[in-house]
């Protein structure tokens, strides 16, 4: 019963969604079962949080290393929540001032923008900023010429590194008209519009198939890893 | 002290005294304006309270604006320094350098930053999840008149097959929740079906559709291209590289395809096809590794420019100091 | 000699490429911080930027917007957040003010959670700082930002009002005069979607382009990252594509010179992506360089050991 329901949930749900895309009298029943998924996906949000929550609770308890750390994760957790849920200082909405939580957490000199302005924004692009200084060292440390395919991934990165910065243009633009194809600014377009375009699509088509095999694994229940406890 | 911690002392000193020093020097450095404007909103009819409310907006403006209106009146208070703003600008800094420093080496900085935006991003999203379609759309079909008076007084009534899959997503909705408690976690599994389920179905259909067949479709290019020029006459070079261009493309697809065929012998003929395609798919990964790294710059560029220009006013782009 | 010979001998004896393979990492990041922060230093001071000649995949995205007649719906999603807006925003700023510019009826999604303040955030920058005269509701409008990824594309193909219901004011999508005739997604002609990643552009493709594509065009800007992958879909199924910060400063340098206006500057904040190029080129030059120097040191020992 635990994974016989759940299997027919999966096989209802995905047939459905695959029917509304041939057949017009399910479409109403795509939307449906759409609209279902997008309510669902939002209380993930709230899941995720609950278990952040829960998870770092856990570790301040048991004074697991590190646990003054998550005293801050969980304190800016409840402070972001509760500016956020009972929308602290925001102003009332001018097309509707009567409704008290009409206002948008989004309005300019808010708390929640402050958030968003202060403390989101620096601190997850600068997270997301520090790989540029990982791909220095790495391309230093294991970048190789190795064999024939290193040697055609190195030329590949000079042709795109080069020329698709105006260095391409000081060192090829030179080249004569019936040589413009050489010019590293064309040659990095012909690399991304041929070779990449055909090993990508070729990575795509592949993916599609399995896509597909696995999908159609899924709903005929052939496949019930996802259940957990293996095929039953 | 240990060496890493002198180290340190040192560095943090340096920086404190440079940051003085620019504090000293020109305009000096981070610091928020904001201008402050009266909303004055009309209530409606049915109100039974006063017919209007205010209240004051502040809108960050450019240094230059400050200036120009103190120049104008010197006790004007219309444009103001604002210290929440500010206080926030130097954080921002601080949290950028704290990040940063991990490139040195994992310090106490780092981590409380890390912890910061682990537990700030959970939030932020719960919240937004909640407000943005939890309400609108959960709450608004369940219990439409909570909010109407409270949220979205535009709402309009649910139909009732809405009504019916929003009982079902919340019960779905509660099951998952279910996970959280320390029994029952095999609850969570029928909401995680109704997620496998739907995606799987949407899944089949779309990749198939825009990644097998319009991909091959797309591949079905002629290998002989004659291109015309203005005058209606054939260009045979343009007409040579195009063709190359597609023979190449072709050629590729089938050769990269061949590779992923493992569950045939790689060799002879399908051998050499798959060396073909490993040559391809280097290619696609060099290719690949340069925008990575041109994405990558970029967002440090950003940063960057941020501490030069918001936080340390070295530069003015954008020239809201004018200088 | 093998290698474990030199862990014990002095560190000054052993050969130079040696030495260079061991730097501390952290050497090479100093190199990249001054790689980038040289040239933003020297263009913020002298305000130059370089010239940049628009390829074939910028140039359509220009042409699809500018082949729209005026009034024409445009839908506008801001898949990414400020984790990817300094390679991102200033393309979705450049969208955003051609749009205007041709006065498009714009209508604003967000797939990502805070894509929506992102939108609001250009939204202020570009038509509300210089096009006061468009109304929201009229002329553009915000529907915020709405939780399920694929599911609201399923969701937009068929019913628009059910995956966004209303708007980011509030007011219920079915009393906004401007999406009165807005059933599905293939009411708009043209979808633009800057995106980060999943969901984005990808996804665009796969769940509304293919099914659309005889009624509605799309054209991308993307990150460095997702756009090699998207190159297959161009031309057939995105009609155009802005790939990373060059994409969009060769569509930012398009999109000025067309609104360019004689003897005004173009402002500074149209100039982002141009500016972002500078410190690009120093860095890419550093890249080129220390793979330049690994493989160096790869032969030198290589040669070392066979002899």
């Amino acid at each position: 019963m635990k994974r016989i329901i759940p299997m027919w949930i999966a096989i209802i749900g995905g047939f459905a969604m695959m029917l509304s895309s041939f057949v017009p009298l399910a479409e109403s029943a795509g939307e449906m079962f759409a609209d279902v998924f997008n309510v669902v996906a939002a209380i993930a949000f709230v899941l995720g949080a609950g278990s952040l929550a829960k998870q770092h609770l856990e570790k301040l308890s048991r004074r697991d290393a590190g646990w003054g750390y998550s005293i801050i994760t969980l304190g800016s957790f409840i402070i972001t929540l509760i500016i956020g849920m009972l929308k602290i200082g925001i102003h009332p909405n001018p097309i509707f001032p009567q409704a008290a939580y009409s206002g948008s957490n989004d309005s300019e000199g808010s708390a929640w923008s402050w958030i968003y302005e202060y403390m989101i924004t620096p601190l997850t692009s600068t997270m997301f900023a520090l790989l540029a200084f990982f791909v220095a060292s790495a391309a230093f440390r294991a970048f190789r010429a190795k064999n024939t395919e290193a040697i055609l991934l190195l030329v590949t990165a000079f042709i795109v590194l080069l020329g698709r910065t105006f260095a391409g243009v000081v060192l090829t633009g030179w080249f004569p008209d019936w040589a413009s194809g050489l010019r590293l600014e064309n040659l990095s377009i012909y690399v991304m519009q041929v070779f990449n375009t055909a090993g990508n699509r070729a990575i795509m088509i592949g993916i599609a198939l399995g896509v597909a095999a696995t999908g159609l694994r899924i709903l005929f229940g052939i496949d019930r890893s996802w259940l957990g406890g293996g095929d039953a | 002290m240990t060496r890493q911690g002198k180290t340190w002392l040192i560095i943090g000193a340096v920086f404190v005294a440079l940051l003085v020093a620019r504090g000293m020097i020109g305009q000096g450095l981070g610091r928020v304006y904001v201008k402050r404007s009266e909303v004055i909103v009309k209530l409606p009819a049915s109100s039974t309270s006063a017919a209007t409310i205010s209240w004051q907006e502040w809108k960050q403006v450019p240094p230059l604006e400050f200036d120009a209106a103190q120049k104008a009146n010197p006790a004007q208070t219309e444009i103001s320094f604002s210290w929440p703003r500010t206080i926030g600008l130097w954080l921002a800094a601080f949290f950028t350098l704290a990040i940063f420093s991990f490139l040195y080496a994992d310090n106490p900085f780092y981590k409380i930053a890390e912890s910061l935006v682990v537990g700030v991003s959970a939030a932020y999203w719960g919240v937004i999840g909640f407000w943005d379609t939890l309400v609108p759309k959960m709450f608004g079909a369940l219990t439409p008149g909570l909010v109407k008076s409270l949220v979205q007084p535009s709402l309009l009534d649910p139909e009732n097959m809405q009504q019916i899959s929003m009982v079902f997503a919340l019960i779905l909705g509660v099951m998952m929740l279910w996970r959280l408690l320390p029994r029952g976690g095999w609850i969570s599994a029928w909401p995680l079906a109704f997620i496998v389920g739907v995606t799987a179905g949407l899944k089949i259909v779309s990749h198939v559709e825009s990644d097998l067949m319009a991909q091959a479709a797309a591949t079905m290019k002629p290998l002989v291209v004659s291109v015309t020029d203005a005058s209606g006459a054939i260009n045979i070079w343009a007409s040579w590289w195009a063709s190359v261009a597609n023979v190449l493309l072709v050629v590729g697809v089938i050769c990269c395809l061949a590779y992923f065929f493992f569950s045939v012998q790689h060799k002879g003929v399908v051998g050499g096809a798959a060396r073909v395609g490993i040559w391809y798919l280097m290619i696609t990964f060099g290719a690949s590794f340069g925008f990575t790294v041109m994405g990558r710059i970029a967002l440090l560029a950003a940063r960057v420019e941020f501490l030069f220009d918001d936080w340390l006013w070295l530069i003015d782009p954008n020239h809201f100091r004018g200088l | 000699m093998s290698s474990a010979n030199f862990n014990n001998t002095n560190a000054s004896a052993r050969p130079w490429f040696e030495r260079l393979d061991r730097i501390d990492r952290r050497w090479i990041f100093l190199l990249m911080f001054l790689a980038v922060s040289g040239p933003i230093l020297w263009i913020g001071v002298t305000g130059k930027t370089l010239p940049e000649a628009p390829t074939m995949a910028a140039r359509a995205v220009f042409e699809e917007i500018d082949h729209l007649p005026a009034h024409s719906l445009v839908l506008i999603s801001f898949d990414y957040d400020p984790a990817s807006a300094g390679e991102l925003q200033p393309m979705a700023t450049s969208l955003v003010r051609q749009c205007a510019a041709k006065n498009l009826r714009m209508v604003f999604i967000a797939l990502w959670p805070l894509g929506n303040q992102v939108a609001q955030q250009t939204i202020q920058d570009v038509i509300r700082d210089d096009y006061p005269a468009l109304k929201e509701g009229d002329d553009f409008v915000n529907m915020g930002y709405q939780a399920g990824n694929e599911a609201v594309m399923k969701l937009l193909l068929t019913d628009f009002a059910k995956a966004f219901p209303k708007d980011s004011r509030g007011e219920a999508t079915s009393n906004i005069p401007m999406l009165k005739d807005v059933k599905m997604a293939s009411n708009f002609p043209l979808l633009i979607s800057v995106s980060a990643g999943y969901p984005g552009s990808k996804e665009w493709v796969q769940y509304v382009i293919s099914a659309k594509n005889d009624e509605m065009n799309f054209v991308t800007g993307c990150t460095g990252v997702s756009a090699p992958q998207l190159y297959p879909y161009f031309p057939q199924q995105i009609a155009g594509l802005l790939g990373a910060i060059k994409g969009a400063a060769e569509y930012e340098s398009m999109v000025n010179a067309s609104l360019a206006v004689d003897g005004v500057a173009t402002a500074p904040k149209y100039l982002q992506a141009q500016r972002r190029m500078g410190p690009q080129l120093v860095a890419h030059l550093l890249m080129v360089g220390l793979i330049i120097v690994g493989n160096v040191i790869f032969f030198a020992r290589k040669r070392r050991g066979a002899a």
